[in-house]
């Protein structure tokens, strides 16, 4: 199994989360979807725990540095997901709609 | 302690503690610590008479700190009670204490009460640091307090709009004389490095500056007396300045402010001594003045303005002797005025008081029975300025047309035709107040009453001083020897005084002649005042309409510079504010506008646009970071 993981080159990794992050960011500009938004922002944050967790063992940093930050990145993405959801649950009482224009509200 | 400290610091106190707690303290006590702290200044001065009269220490100096101290010039916080500075405190406390005593009925129904007496002690403080300063920046200090406190004070009733004005023309007119007192101050720390008297004058005195120089100083410092003392051609604001409160007419519009620009002229003896240029034209101006305030009063109909042409006229007076290098005579007659004209404004307060606040003297007439104190002491006032024999104003008086005699004939003509007209103008403003039929309705006669003891009380000892005043000076003729205060200020004057000796036969020729104005004064007046009972109509025509019209000097200042300098204010009100600045200021509106219009297309609330922004952003900045790095 890590034989498998070994034989990947660094260029792969990069390959994947660009192409994860990228599905992320278009998901954000163009899905409408509060709750497909905040998916995809979890999308763009881990394809960047990925890339990091990949260098951190290219680089054969014995501390980890790299990979500590991904548990912090994990734990802001979960504080974050949970005010947003709340959020979102508050607004769809109200509105009877998960869709982000609502926020063009607060317009004059 | 010095006494300068408690001279200077009485009145200071009183305003601290009547200015602040005022309001809260009953009128009663109000009044009393204002007059008490002028009285005790007053006794100080008098205590300290004796050490001031040794030859040998004929001064007192208190040097507080330094002022400021630039390169080798130092102006310091200093004071000095000479021979002249206690002359002129004791004529301030003494005469201030009379008027405070007077206030405390005049201005009882006042609501300002406190603020009243508060302005009235922070006028004799000012007064009392202009006279006790020893050198010119303290005295510049007390002209300028001064000068705020008259503008306090005749806007003291600044509810009603004209006088709020006549407090500001007071102000402006002083402002063009301070500046002609500042420029030669300027001139004298050019000239001579330093402001204190005690530099300056023997500095003069060795002869070493050029007379051109003097000249030019003496006449800036003539600018600044001809403000402060309502000389030709700034004169037209005293007047006006009888808007105020009379005690305050009385106090500062007759009595001590006024007579700044003679004290100023007598402190700077040796200055004048060496520009004879300049006393001729004090001489003229004095004169003209002299005559041109009499030719008006003789047509002014509100019993203070008649007053405060007289001032004006006798003030006129005062320079003329200072012009003939007569400088104790013309200080002799700056406190015989102080005495009875302070009594005339009083009583002329009285009488207001009497009348429920009555000005206009074609509504009075037949007061006699009713105000027999006010009568009597105004009858003594009026006897006094128009120099009946004996009394003060006769003195002092005829020491100046003495004085004048001797210097030049025409002049003296002029000014005893001046004369003259002063015994008329006082005469018809005795008789039409005073005499006749009361010339308004029969029922507000009923009304009008004698004024309270604490108002009379200071008429009655004004009306001895009037009196007696003349002891102060008494001629040669009379003693055999010096006048008193001409010897007193003999060791004042650093270059002595020039003192003409005349023959006796032309001095009685000449008392004669002033014994013969007042007589014939009198009887012209009670021709067409008594015999005739003539009332003054209400509006003159010829050459009477001119003198009632105040020979149309405002007009003509109106016309000449008040309205170039509105003209030409408005055209920068509509040219560059209107235009210019209204452009600038009103087209930034429309601009932000604008810009706000643009930015709330960008800023639409719809949330994918925001991310694609931000997206955008972060890779242009990466793609920038990429190039550039």
């Amino acid at each position: 199994m890590l034989n498998v993981f070994h034989n990947l080159e660094i260029s792969h990794y990069i390959y994947l989360s660009t192409v994860l992050f990228s599905i992320g960011l278009f998901g954000v500009l163009f899905r409408r979807n509060a709750i497909v938004l905040l998916m995809c922002i979890e999308l763009m944050l881990n394809s960047v725990n990925l890339l990091l967790a990949a260098f951190t063992e290219y680089m054969g940093d014995a501390n980890a540095n790299g990979q500590m930050f991904v548990f912090f990145i994990m734990v802001v993405a979960a504080a974050e997901a949970a005010v947003g959801l709340a959020i979102l649950v508050m607004v769809y009482r109200n509105t009877r709609k998960t869709d982000v224009s609502f926020l063009d509200q607060l317009k004059d | 302690m010095n006494p300068i400290i408690l001279i200077l610091g009485l009145p200071l106190l009183g305003f601290l503690i009547n200015g602040v707690l005022g309001s809260k303290l009953p009128k009663s006590v109000v009044g009393a610590i204002g007059t008490a702290s002028v009285l005790g200044a007053f006794i100080i001065a008098i205590l300290n008479w004796n050490i001031i009269s040794q030859p040998e220490n004929n001064s007192i100096h208190l040097d507080l700190f330094t002022f400021l101290q630039i390169d080798q010039l130092s102006l310091k916080v200093a004071f000095q009670l000479d021979r002249l500075s206690i002359w002129m405190t004791l004529i301030i406390t003494g005469i201030g204490t009379l008027i405070h005593l007077y206030s405390i009925s005049y201005m009882k129904e006042d609501d300002g009460f406190y603020k009243f007496f508060a302005y009235l002690n922070f006028f004799i403080f000012n007064m009392l640091l202009l006279v006790l300063g020893s050198n010119f920046l303290m005295m510049f200090f007390g002209w300028e307090g001064v000068g705020l406190c008259s503008y306090l004070l005749i806007g003291f009733w600044y509810k009603n709009e004209d006088y709020g004005k006549a407090a500001r023309k007071a102000f402006i007119m002083n402002r063009i004389g301070d500046l002609g007192l500042l420029l030669g101050m300027f001139l004298i720390i050019s000239q001579f490095g330093s402001l204190d008297y005690s530099v300056v004058f023997p500095q003069i005195a060795t002869g070493n500056t050029s007379t051109s120089m003097l000249t030019a100083i003496s006449l800036l410092l003539f600018v600044g007396a001809t403000g402060k003392s309502a000389q030709i051609p700034l004169f037209t604001w005293l007047p006006d300045a009888m808007a105020g409160p009379t005690p305050v007419s009385a106090l500062i519009h007759a009595a001590t402010m006024v007579t700044a620009g003679i004290y100023l002229t007598v402190r700077c003896q040796v200055l004048f001594a060496l520009s004879p240029l300049t006393n001729e034209i004090i001489l003229w101006v004095g004169l003209g003045t002299a005559v041109m305030a009499a030719l008006i009063g003789l047509k002014q109909n509100d019993i203070k303005k008649v007053l405060a042409y007289s001032t004006v006229s006798q003030l006129g007076f005062m320079f003329v002797a200072l012009g003939t290098g007569a400088y104790s005579t013309a200080l002799f007659h700056v406190t015989t005025h102080a005495f009875f004209k302070a009594l005339l404004f009083l009583g002329a307060g009285s009488v207001i008081h009497g009348m429920h606040h009555e000005q206009d003297i074609r509504h009075m007439g037949g007061l006699k029975s009713k105000m027999p104190l006010t009568h009597l002491t105004f009858l003594i006032g009026t006897l006094a300025i128009s120099g009946f024999p004996l009394l003060s104003g006769f003195f002092s008086k005829d020491e100046i047309l003495t004085a004048v005699f001797l210097h030049n004939k025409v002049a003296y003509v002029l000014l005893a035709g001046s004369a003259l007209l002063t015994t008329i103008y006082m005469f018809r403003l005795y008789f039409l107040t005073f005499h006749g039929q009361y010339r308004n309705h029969h029922h507000a006669f009923d009304k009008v009453h004698e004024s309270p003891m604490n108002m009379t009380l200071p008429l009655m000892v004004l009306a001895l001083l009037s009196i007696v005043g003349g002891a102060l000076n008494l001629p040669t003729y009379v003693t055999h020897s010096d006048g008193f205060l001409l010897s007193w200020l003999k060791p004042l004057f650093i270059i002595p005084q020039s003192i003409h000796e005349i023959n006796h036969n032309t001095e009685y020729v000449l008392i004669g002649i002033a014994v013969l104005i007042f007589v014939s004064g009198f009887l012209i007046a009670r021709n067409i005042f008594v015999s005739k009972a003539t009332v003054p109509a209400e509006n003159s025509t010829g050459l009477g309409g001119i003198l009632q019209n105040k020979f149309y000097v405002d007009e003509f200042y109106n016309k000449v510079f008040v309205r170039p300098l509105e003209i030409t204010s408005s055209v920068l009100h509509d040219l560059i504010d209107g235009l210019i600045l209204r452009a600038f200021t009103f087209g930034i509106f429309p601009m932000l506008k604008l810009v706000g219009r643009l930015n709330k297309k960008v800023q639409n609330g719809n949330i994918e646009m925001y991310l694609l922004y931000m997206v955008i952003a972060i890779v242009l900045l990466l793609g920038v970071n990429l190039i550039f790095a």
